[in-house]
């Protein structure tokens, strides 16, 4: 999961009588702008296509929030190109983390909103950033309480490394390797205004 | 999911759930209110599907104990554990201990010995379960206590209104009844003023508690007025069982008076909502005209019940796991 956007957090980060940084300079680096994004998603749209040989029996799941909003993304860009819809569900994760029990109070949950039979589909699961793998763990297990899919494959728009878990993704927009103190945060029109994937140095993330 | 965005999310980003108890709407901020309301209807798919069980509260042990008969609340309660996969036990007053003389308190201090996650109280006596939530590390719901709270059906009934009506903010809601007897009013009347519905009551004078416009609620004993301007009806059981002496005259009387039935339902909007928390009487403050017709939501309410109730067990227990912040 991607930390949510991040100029409240920085707000109330600043000590009183602190010399203003703008929030640009605190940025590392923007790592994919809107155009590299959409490329990255149309050359995926691309690959599931060309992997599936076509889009029967094919569904999107995207994690929420921002998975769900690329799914939409890629299912446009496979209309696109296949000159009709694939199916799109949105799954939340909440509820199968492994940290419910570690975490105080517990996150708010969104619906999972997959109004089709999973079951004998082809699913490809998106999310924003691939990091431990511990979100794709949960979303695999929500997944298999909703049915009997014929495979699950995945597609993120960043995989920063670091794995805790033996889970790779088939489709990846970009890669990027992170030192584990960085942040990497994927922003999106739908969701914070704009389109871009912006790393974050150690000291912000020390204090995220 | 047509009704999942009712809610405005940024409302729901900023509102976090740090009370150990849900003990009444009174104490709750029109934010939490709506935190509980978000989480619910998120929850409300759970029970759609044909595998209804998610793992969230897989390990926690839920604990019924009620000193009162109750079917649904119990039984609701008890499918929303399950449904979350918590472990629960059904304690019934009349075959515990408390038959042989322990104290509520020494039946608390065993439940907690055996490390008990979430008690579910239910007790006739007004304020037994804010009692119990102070001593007591374990989470508290109240299941209903006395005439004062019953948290959980003010918030199935919030949710059965939004998900009806699109909105809960600036509607009328009429509630008809036994208002002396009713923690179900009561906790509606905090929750929809705080959430900005003006509500109006009215009942039998005798069913009417004096200085009731205390509460922020129009009172008027003039049955025809109060339905005609309702977008919302909750009808109130006449609760026979709680009366020692007869505050009506007979059933008959009553079902003339204040009873809802086809023609009285003339009076009010094309639109209305006819609620009840159930159980009906039949024939008494509603016809079966009414309570099988069109108007009626009693059974979306009844649905509506776990999907708060599993709200109100996650949100409780995530309140009182003490640990640290979320990974990223």
């Amino acid at each position: 999961m991607s930390a949510q956007s991040s100029s409240k957090s920085e707000q109330l980060r600043v000590p009183a009588g602190a010399i203003f940084v703008p929030a640009s300079a605190r940025e590392k680096a923007k790592l994919l702008d809107e155009d590299a994004i959409r490329r990255a998603l149309v050359r995926i749209a691309h690959e599931i296509i060309e992997h599936n040989k076509g889009t029967d029996r094919l569904a999107l799941i995207g994690i929420r929030t921002r998975g769900a909003v690329l799914a939409q993304r890629l299912a446009k860009e496979i209309e696109t190109i296949e000159r009709k819809p694939p199916t799109v569900g949105a799954l939340d994760i909440t509820l199968y983390r492994d940290d419910l029990s570690r975490i105080a109070p517990n996150p708010v949950v969104r619906a999972t909103d997959i109004s089709f039979d999973i079951t004998d589909l082809r699913l490809v699961l998106v999310d924003d950033v691939l990091f431990t793998g511990r979100t794709i763990r949960a979303a695999l297990d929500a997944l298999i309480d909703l049915g009997r899919p014929v495979a699950i494959q995945l597609a993120v728009l960043v995989d920063r490394g670091h794995r805790d878990l033996p889970i790779r993704a088939d489709y990846v927009g970009k890669n990027i390797p992170t030192s584990l103190k960085e942040r990497v945060e994927v922003r999106l029109q739908e969701t914070d205004g704009k389109d871009e994937v912006i790393i974050f140095g150690a000291e912000e993330a020390s204090n995220a | 999911m047509p009704d999942t965005a009712v809610i405005a999310p940024e409302a729901v980003q900023t509102a976090q759930w740090t009370k150990k108890d849900l003990l009444g709407l009174r104490e709750l901020s029109a934010d939490e209110i709506r935190l509980l309301l978000a989480t619910a209807e998120s929850f409300r798919e759970i029970s759609l599907r044909p595998i209804k069980k998610v793992p969230a509260l897989r390990g926690k042990t839920v604990v019924n104990l009620f000193f009162e008969p109750s079917t649904r609340t119990r039984t609701s309660f008890e499918l929303a554990a399950k449904r979350l996969s918590a472990d629960i036990l059904n304690i019934a007053a009349s075959t515990s201990s408390m038959t042989k003389g322990e104290t509520i308190l020494d039946t608390i201090k065993n439940l907690e010995a055996l490390k008990v996650d979430i008690i579910v109280i239910r007790h006739a006596a007004a304020g037994v379960p804010q009692m119990i939530a102070r001593h007591a590390r374990a989470s508290v719901i109240n299941a209903g206590d006395g005439a004062h709270e019953h948290p959980t059906q003010a918030l199935l009934d919030l949710l059965t209104i939004q998900e009806k009506k699109g909105r809960i903010e600036g509607l009328q809601v009429t509630i008809l009844g036994d208002l002396a007897h009713s923690r179900v009013a009561r906790s509606n009347i905090w929750g929809l003023t705080k959430l900005g519905a003006p509500v109006t009551v009215c009942g039998p004078p005798t069913l009417m508690p004096a200085q009731m416009e205390q509460l922020g609620v129009t009172v008027t004993f003039d049955v025809n007025e109060a339905i005609r301007h309702a977008d919302v009806l909750m009808l109130l059981r006449i609760q026979h069982e709680r009366q020692e002496v007869t505050l009506v005259p007979s059933l008959r009387e009553y079902r003339l008076r204040y009873g809802i039935d086809r023609d009285r339902l003339k009076f009010a909007k094309p639109d209305v909502l006819i609620m009840h928390p159930g159980p009906i009487n039949r024939g008494v403050e509603i016809d079966s005209s009414v309570a099988d017709g069109p108007h009626s939501v009693i059974l979306d309410q009844v649905t509506n019940g776990v999907a708060v109730r599993m709200a109100a067990l996650y949100l409780v227990a995530g309140a009182s796991n003490g640990g640290g912040a979320a990974d990223e």
